[in-house]
């Protein structure tokens, strides 16, 4: 099923690399990931000092959100009517697994309210939505695999249903070392259509 | 008391990852909450995990914290009059 | 198809919650739980198990033995975790009622927050790729031999009414006919001890709206619906879905809008697809989790919208919170009060202790109602309204 929505631009962060629209903006190679990301981070101007007490999920769908944004500039002083649909596989697993470790030893038992908040995968939507000022519906779904199909169906719901102007989708997924995220952005007015062959195209770019 | 001014400013940098901020940036008589440091709730939270960490003492109102939490100056004399370890 | 025609289709397609079920300390159908709602009777419990929370705690658990008496009547236990036998006994009782064969036109949503968290302890007995939330899915979706994969959502406390929305949607896409929903979640101690960090569990039963809440209980259920276009063979209790709405209230990651905004935002978009006046909201289930921050803003949302004389309760006092389950385990109880014209008290309410004015129900009272509004918050800021509409006019 093809619909009358359009995909404005994408990012992609993984193997080290950042890229928007398949051009690179940023790599860096042989890091772990934390360290990547507040490399990435340092060199794309994000100036946003709650990146630093995000946990790593958050801090890979923030920047790549930062990257599409202001390639879309995004105004972030005013309301912006973009709902958000993120899917993984590991949910907040990674975050989960801290959270564990500091309840297991009952000498040593101080679990964090600041990792504990972490272990929902939807904070990383809150944080986007603080930050851009979406006041715009959030659903995080969780696959075994990258799922076209399913972004497709229900971004093309919320938008038909007259529920939002556009819609940030992706995959942003962090499970100890593996990461990767994509991102990109439907809207009602464009060139390349939302279809689930450009958005598997855009994936594997 | 200097010691442990000094040391609460290392740790609440690092706890609570505040990456931009250096420890001569803290002032003794800042406001650490708010339009001072920028500190939110959750830190405020943290915090109180930290003074049962580190010093022994279990703070269970959340609202109490925020007046022991005004100032680096304030905490260090809650927690020399308090601690218990 | 142009975009114009698809939305007049949409707004053509009526969509129903039908048949449901509800696994919980209070009964494991939704009339016995329903039941004890009615005479007042409480799941929390204090329950004081070291090897579970350092502290004593109150919860609503769901009794282990009965748990496994109703899981060896539909298979063998042993190869299936505490949330698995939850969620499966709650949603093979709604197959059954249904009667609905499996094929391709048939959808399952699971929604849970922390899914078979259990696992990530060091001394559980199943491997740590059980933990996925993936996983969980392909159990479900397997022990019933669904046709299409699990869509499992996970989005805080607002997961268990997204997930009857996110079944409309794929309905009226045309892409389901029927779609089983099941919600799930179990009281673990990495959500106490989470919880408890934030300061937020209360050590007595919890007191939504009052002016001595001390915080939240956390509980478990399953519960189950099954969500369709199909208006024959409905379920004497079966609601329409009017309108719903979502929005966040891109303000904190834990703590929610002084101002309710993003509640406030989310019933209006419900009501402005559901085509109707507040006046004609009869009742409101709201989150009511017991806490300080979350219930005023309850409070201030729904005197923004003028809702402050309807008729509210939150069904905390009853279950506690039950996390990814709540909005769907609430929405079943909101149906049944519907076809029974009754109005739940919301029990644990002392003197009135949010800022704003609202209309809290002290008492079960029968009443004749006909649409309720659902309304849920969560963390990352989440928030989500919905209306239902009873069908069944003829009700008793």
């Amino acid at each position: 099923m093809n619909s009358n929505y359009y995909i404005s631009s994408f990012c992609s962060i993984k193997n080290n690399t950042i890229s928007l629209n398949g051009s690179m903006v940023y790599s860096n190679e042989n890091m772990e990931f934390l360290e990547f990301i507040k490399a990435a981070y340092k060199s794309l101007d994000t100036n946003y000092p709650k990146f630093f007490k995000m946990d790593g999920l958050s801090k890979l769908a923030i920047l790549a959100a930062h990257v599409l944004f202001k390639n879309e500039n995004i105004n972030q002083d005013k309301d912006n009517d973009i709902a958000v649909v993120f899917s993984n596989k590991s949910s907040s697993i990674d975050t989960d697994r801290k959270h564990q470790k500091s309840i297991e030893n009952k000498d040593d038992y101080y679990p964090s309210p600041a990792i504990f908040v972490y272990t929902l995968p939807n904070i990383c939507i809150g944080e986007i939505s603080i930050k851009y000022k979406l006041f715009s519906e959030n659903s995080f779904f969780i696959f075994e695999n990258f799922s076209a199909q399913h972004l497709l169906d229900y971004a093309n719901s919320l938008l038909s249903a007259g529920k939002t102007e556009k819609v940030l989708c992706g995959w942003v997924e962090l499970d100890g070392n593996q990461y990767e995220a994509y991102l990109y952005l439907v809207t009602k007015i464009g060139t390349i259509l939302h279809s689930k062959e450009n958005i598997i195209k855009f994936y594997n770019t | 008391m200097e010691t442990l001014k000094q040391e609460l400013k290392e740790n609440i940098i690092e706890q609570l990852n505040l990456e931009d901020i250096a420890i001569e940036d803290i002032n003794d008589d800042d406001i650490l909450f708010g339009d001072g440091l920028g500190l939110d709730s959750i830190d405020g939270l943290e915090l109180i995990v930290m003074l049962d960490k580190n010093y022994g003492i279990k703070l269970t109102d959340p609202k109490k914290g925020r007046a022991i939490f005004e100032s680096i100056k304030v905490m260090a004399k809650y927690i020399s009059e308090n601690r218990t370890k | 198809m142009k975009n114009g025609n698809k939305k007049l289709d949409s707004r053509m397609t009526e969509v129903y919650l039908s048949y449901n079920n509800i696994v919980s300390s209070l009964g494991f159908d939704s009339e016995t739980v329903v039941s004890n709602i009615h005479n007042e009777i409480s799941g929390l419990q204090l329950i004081d198990d070291k090897e579970m929370f350092f502290k004593s705690f109150c919860s609503s658990i769901i009794n282990q033995k009965e748990l496994n008496n109703s899981f060896t009547s539909i298979a063998v236990e042993g190869n299936f975790t505490r949330l698995e036998m939850m969620m499966i006994t709650s949603l093979n009782r709604v197959i059954q009622d249904t009667k609905i064969p499996l094929t391709k036109n048939v959808g399952l949503i699971i929604s849970t927050t922390k899914g078979n968290i259990d696992i990530l302890d060091k001394n559980s007995k199943f491997l740590e790729e059980r933990a996925y939330l993936g996983s969980l899915g392909k159990v479900i979706k397997d022990f019933f031999k669904f046709k299409n994969d699990a869509i499992v959502v996970s989005n805080a406390c607002v997961s268990g009414v997204l997930a009857v929305t996110i079944a409309k949607r794929y309905i009226t896409q045309g892409i389901y006919d029927n779609v089983f929903v099941v919600s799930g979640d179990i009281v673990t101690e990495f959500i106490l001890s989470g919880f408890n960090s934030f300061q937020a569990l209360s050590s007595e039963p919890c007191k939504p709206y009052s002016k001595n809440r001390t915080g939240i209980n956390i509980g478990e259920v399953a519960a189950s619906v099954l969500v369709t276009k199909n208006d024959t063979n409905l379920a004497k209790e079966a609601v329409a879905i009017l309108g719903d709405g979502s929005c966040n209230d891109a303000n904190h990651i834990s703590g929610p809008s002084r101002t309710g905004e993003g509640l406030v935002r989310s019933v209006k978009l419900a009501q402005k697809e559901a085509n109707i006046s507040f006046d004609n909201i009869d009742y409101i289930s709201a989150h009511g989790t017991g806490t300080p921050f979350n219930d005023e803003m309850e409070a201030i949302a729904i005197n923004r919208l003028g809702l402050q004389n309807v008729p509210i309760n939150s069904l905390k006092g009853y279950f506690g919170h039950t996390l990814g389950a709540s909005g769907l385990l609430e929405t079943i109880v909101g149906m049944h009060s519907l076809y029974n014209n009754t109005l739940y008290s919301s029990l644990g309410f002392e003197e009135i202790g949010v800022s704003q004015p609202i209309n809290v129900i002290t008492k079960t009272i029968t009443k004749k109602l006909n649409i309720f509004l659902k309304t849920a918050s969560g963390f990352g800021g989440s928030n989500m309204a919905v209306i239902f509409k009873k069908i069944n006019m003829t009700s008793k």
